[in-house]
C-alpha cells in the first residue's frame, strides 16, 4: 500500500470498497468515495483527494474536476454544522433575504464563510422542497421550517439545537 | 374520491412501514404480476393507462418504456433509475411521497423494472433528503427479507437488485442524461441526444429514468387496470396529480387531486386563497421553469393540454403564486439567478447567457435599467430560449418565466426603468 493510500483510514477504504461492488469500473464510485471521506473528515483535503484518486485509478485532476462540480463536496474546511439556507423563489417571496441578513449579522459571516469559532458555515442551497413551510433552511442534518428571526438565537446558541 | 398515491399519507406525515403498507393492499400488484403477467402485458397496461411523466416534461410513460430493446441480442444489464433529485424551484411533492410511503415507490419500481426487464435499479436522491434516503434503505432491506427484491423474486425467474445513490448537490442532476453521468461518477453535464438513454444510458446500456410520482403510480395501474386509471382524471388526462401551492396564500400545501382539477379550486379551496390584503397577480403553474399565467386563467383545468394551450406547461404541478405586493421583476430576477448559478456551464448560451440575463434584471430591479434593456431581454429569450441551441432544457426553461413576465407585467419593468427604482421595495416588500 502506497504512502498516499495510507492517508485514508481502514474504515474509509472499507466503505469505498463496498461501493465498488456494484459499479463496472472504479472511477464510477468517485462521488460516493468523496462523500465517504467527507463524512469522516468534514471536508476533502488535497491529500485525501489524491489518495482517493489513486485508489480509484483516476488522476487527481480528473477527480478534482468531479469534486468541484458538486456543491455539497467541500474542498475547504467547513464548520461543525453547515447551514444550507434556501434562497429559491418561494423562500425569497417569504423573506429569505432579510433572514440571511439577520443570520449574517448574528454569526458574523456572509454566504460561503465559516464562523470564527468554527461552529457554522453558511451556504445557499437550491430549493429544499419544503415550499409550503417557507422560509426554510437546514442546520446540519435538520430541516428547520418557517424560520422566524426570533428563532435564530436559540438555533445558533451553544446549547442543544431545537 | 379515489386518491391512490396518498392513501397511506397520514395527517402527521409519519412514514408508512411495510406491515401497514401490506395491510392496506401493498405489494398485491407485485404478487399478481411477477411471473404471472409477461413484461409485454405490463407494458400494454401502462401504455393503455395514458400515464404521462410527472417530473415536468409529461412524456407518455408507456411510450418511453417501449423504446427499450427487449430482444436480448446484446446481453448485459438494463437499468431503471428513479429520479428523486427534486430541486425545481417551488416543487415539494416527491418529498411527500418519499417520506410518507417509501414502499409505494419501491413496489412501483420493481414492477417498472420487470416491465422493461431491468436487472438493476437505482434511486438517485438529493443529499438533503436525509430522512427519505434512510427510509428507502430500510424499505429495500425489508423487501429483500420478504423476497420482493433480490434473486428469483417470489419464486419467479426474475431478479432485481436495488440501490440508493445519494447525490452531492446541483439542480442539473435532475436532467436525465446529467443524472446518468452523475451516477457514473462524472460531472453532471447533460449528454447530447440521440442516442437516447432507453437505448444507450447508464454505462452505455438501456436505461429508463422516471420521476418519483410517475413510478408511484405503476403498482396501482398494474393492480387496478388502465380503465380504472383513465377514469380518475377530471378531464382528458388520466390519473391523479399531486398539486402544490406556495407563496403568500393562506394555506400553502400539497394535495393529490384528479388531474385536470381547476386552478381556482386548487388555489382557493385547497390553499385557502390569498393572504388577507393581497391580490393574485400571476402564478407559475408547475415550478420555476414554467411560463406565468394570470387571474384570467383561474378556471383552466390543470392538465397537460389545457395549460399548454394557455401558453405555459403543467410542469411539476406545484404552483408558485405572485401576489400584488411582490415585485415581478425581483421574482424573475431570483429565478434567473438560480438558473444561472445552476447551469452546468457546458453550452455557451446557458453558461454566458443566463448570467447576462440575470445582470440585466438586476440592473432593472435596482434602478439602473435603460429602455434598451427590454429589447435585450427579448433577444435573450429568443436565442437562449430556442430549443436546440443547448444540450438540455435548462436554458429554455429559464427563459419561460422571463418571456411571460415581459408579456404580462411589462408595465412593471417599464416603471422600474422610468422611475429608476423598485416601488415594491419602498413599501418594505420584496
Amino acid at each position: 500500500m502506497s504512502e498516499l493510500i495510507a492517508v485514508l483510514s481502514e474504515q474509509e477504504l472499507a466503505d469505498i470498497d463496498a461501493e465498488l461492488h456494484h459499479v463496472p469500473y472504479k472511477s464510477a464510485a468517485a462521488i460516493d468515495a468523496l462523500r465517504i471521506v467527507q463524512r469522516y473528515r468534514g471536508w476533502v483535503s488535497d491529500e485525501s483527494l489524491r489518495a482517493v484518486a489513486k485508489h480509484l485509478d483516476m488522476s487527481a485532476e480528473e477527480l478534482d474536476g468531479v469534486a468541484t462540480f458538486y456543491t455539497l463536496i467541500f474542498r475547504q474546511p467547513v464548520g461543525e454544522k453547515v447551514i444550507l439556507l434556501c434562497n429559491s423563489i418561494t423562500c425569497w417571496i417569504k423573506g429569505c433575504n432579510n433572514l440571511q441578513a439577520k443570520i449574517s449579522q448574528q454569526l458574523g459571516v456572509e454566504l460561503g464563510e465559516t464562523t470564527a469559532d468554527g461552529r457554522f458555515t453558511l451556504l445557499p442551497v437550491t430549493c429544499l422542497g419544503a415550499c409550503d413551510k417557507a422560509p426554510v433552511m437546514m442546520v446540519g442534518d435538520d430541516l428547520v421550517e418557517q424560520v422566524g428571526e426570533d428563532q435564530l438565537p436559540e438555533l445558533f446558541s451553544d446549547g442543544e439545537e431545537c | 374520491m379515489d386518491l391512490p398515491l396518498t392513501r397511506n399519507v397520514s395527517a402527521d406525515k409519519s412514514p408508512t412501514k411495510i406491515d401497514a403498507y401490506e395491510a392496506n393492499g401493498g405489494y398485491r400488484g407485485l404478487k399478481r404480476a411477477i411471473g404471472k403477467l409477461s413484461p409485454a402485458d405490463c407494458l400494454q397496461i401502462v401504455k393503455d393507462s395514458n400515464l404521462k411523466g410527472r417530473g415536468g416534461a409529461g412524456f407518455p410513460t408507456g411510450m418511453k418504456w417501449s423504446f427499450v430493446p427487449m430482444d436480448n441480442v446484446s446481453p448485459g444489464h438494463k437499468y431503471l433509475i428513479c429520479n428523486a433529485d427534486e430541486m425545481e424551484p417551488g416543487t415539494f411533492k416527491d418529498r411527500l411521497l418519499l417520506e410518507c410511503d417509501p414502499h409505494q415507490l419501491i413496489e412501483g419500481m420493481i414492477l417498472s423494472a420487470y416491465t422493461i426487464a431491468a436487472d438493476v435499479a437505482y434511486i438517485f436522491i438529493r443529499a438533503e433528503y436525509i430522512q427519505a434516503a434512510q427510509l428507502l434503505r430500510e424499505a429495500i432491506a425489508n423487501c429483500k427479507a420478504k423476497g420482493y427484491l433480490g434473486a428469483n423474486i417470489l419464486g419467479s425467474d426474475y431478479s432485481l437488485e436495488m440501490h440508493v445513490h445519494t447525490s452531492a448537490g446541483r439542480y442539473i442532476c435532475g436532467e436525465e442524461t446529467a443524472l446518468i453521468n452523475s451516477l457514473e461518477g462524472k460531472r453532471a453535464n447533460p449528454r447530447a441526444k440521440p442516442p437516447f438513454p432507453q437505448v444507450s444510458g447508464l454505462w452505455g446500456r438501456p436505461t429508463i429514468v422516471n420521476n418519483v410520482e410517475t413510478l408511484c403510480n405503476i403498482s396501482h395501474i398494474i393492480e387496478r387496470g388502465a380503465d380504472w386509471f383513465n377514469g380518475l382524471g377530471a378531464t382528458g388526462d388520466a390519473g391523479t396529480k399531486l398539486y402544490g401551492v406556495s407563496g403568500r396564500v393562506k394555506n400553502p400545501g400539497c394535495w393529490e387531486l384528479p388531474i385536470g382539477t381547476t386552478v381556482r379550486e386548487i388555489i382557493e379551496d385547497r390553499a385557502g386563497g390569498m393572504e388577507d390584503g393581497l391580490k393574485l397577480r400571476g402564478f407559475l403553474p408547475g415550478g420555476g421553469s414554467t411560463d406565468f399565467l394570470v387571474p384570467e386563467h383561474l378556471d383552466l383545468a390543470m392538465d397537460y393540454d389545457t395549460i399548454a394551450k394557455a401558453g405555459s406547461r403543467l410542469g411539476t404541478g406545484t404552483m408558485i403564486i405572485l401576489d400584488d405586493h411582490t415585485c415581478p421583476v425581483g421574482f424573475v430576477k431570483n429565478l434567473t439567478e438560480f438558473f444561472a448559478r445552476e447551469s452546468c456551464g457546458f453550452c455557451t448560451p446557458c453558461r454566458e447567457g443566463l448570467p447576462w440575463s440575470a445582470q440585466v434584471l438586476d440592473d432593472i430591479e435596482n434602478g439602473r435599467g435603460i429602455p434598451e434593456d427590454m429589447d435585450t431581454l427579448q433577444r435573450q429569450v429568443a436565442y437562449i430560449g430556442a430549443i436546440g441551441n443547448t444540450h438540455c432544457a435548462l436554458a429554455p426553461g429559464a427563459m419561460e418565466p422571463i418571456q411571460s413576465a415581459l408579456k404580462y407585467f411589462a408595465e412593471d419593468f417599464e416603471r422600474h426603468i422610468s422611475d429608476g427604482r423598485c416601488s415594491y421595495c419602498d413599501v418594505g416588500a420584496n
